[in-house]
């Protein structure tokens, strides 16, 4: 196996996005996960001499964004963190008649678990691009997931529209078998 | 006229970004109704789409983004 090192320089464009959202599953919090994520690249860099390289880059940072997740439970289950009044009323709550209808479960929803699920499959599916080759990652997203017409990611990498469809067939050839069987059940 | 498997696999790749013309679509569905191996690609693929299109990402903002890697920056070079 190959050694892996460091390239903090790229840390922010490979991984932000991913930690991001590994982070957002876990607390549900956007602030507080950007926080998280900032903090992660810190500590990272301050404790890169330690690397040994037997993980992979992003392995080991999410190694350390994990544990700073866990802090954030302590803190919210500690005794002061108890005390502090967290209340999330809905966004109409000054219309005041209706907010306990609002924050009511409806029970006839089978769409319940909808924006849990689906956070997880965007997280399946950035962990199965991470394992593509860095080309292929790159133009599976830039179609995909940002949209982006053939001609403008043609010209922006450089390649001949047949050669970025060759791109793309192998990348979603290798994601149909990477995604687990679940998600295409 | 029978198209190959590759031109098959390419159309279908292509169908998925509404990237194929009205003559492959149609070229693609006669190849899919004699081949099993490509109808079962095609089925995959179309799911992909459908889970990548149904996927929540929470991208993090441009702006936020370069703060981050300015602090970074700052970071390192201390």
């Amino acid at each position: 196996m190959t050694a892996h090192s460091l390239h903090p320089e790229t840390w922010v464009d490979r991984y932000a996005d991913y930690l991001y959202n590994y982070t957002i599953t876990r607390l549900g919090d956007e602030e507080l996960a950007k926080d998280l994520v900032q903090e992660t690249f810190i500590a990272g860099l301050e404790s890169a001499p330690k690397f040994k390289g037997n993980a992979a880059e992003r392995t080991w940072l999410t190694a350390i964004l994990k544990r700073k997740i866990i802090d954030q439970y302590r803190k919210a289950n500690s005794k002061k963190g108890k005390a502090e009044v967290r209340m999330n009323f809905s966004e109409n709550a000054d219309r005041d008649e209706d907010w306990l209808e609002a924050m009511a479960a409806d029970p006839d929803s089978i769409r319940e678990n909808d924006s849990i699920e689906n956070v997880e499959l965007g997280l399946a599916i950035q962990d199965c691009i991470a394992g593509l080759p860095e080309k292929q990652a790159r133009v599976f997203e830039m179609k995909t997931m940002l949209g982006m017409e053939t001609e403008d990611i043609c010209k922006e990498l450089d390649i001949s529209p047949s050669n970025l469809w060759v791109i793309v067939h192998r990348a979603r050839s290798a994601l149909m078998s990477c995604l687990n069987d679940n998600w295409f059940r | 006229m029978m198209i190959s498997c590759e031109k098959a696999a390419d159309f279908c790749n292509k169908k998925q970004y509404n990237e194929a013309t009205w003559v492959q679509r149609m070229q693609l569905s006669f190849h899919l109704m004699i081949c099993k191996a490509c109808s079962g690609f095609s089925s995959k693929n179309t799911k992909l789409t459908e889970l990548c299109s149904k996927a929540t990402f929470h991208a993090l903002p441009e702006a936020e983004k370069k703060k981050m890697k300015a602090r970074l920056q700052e970071a390192g070079s201390n």
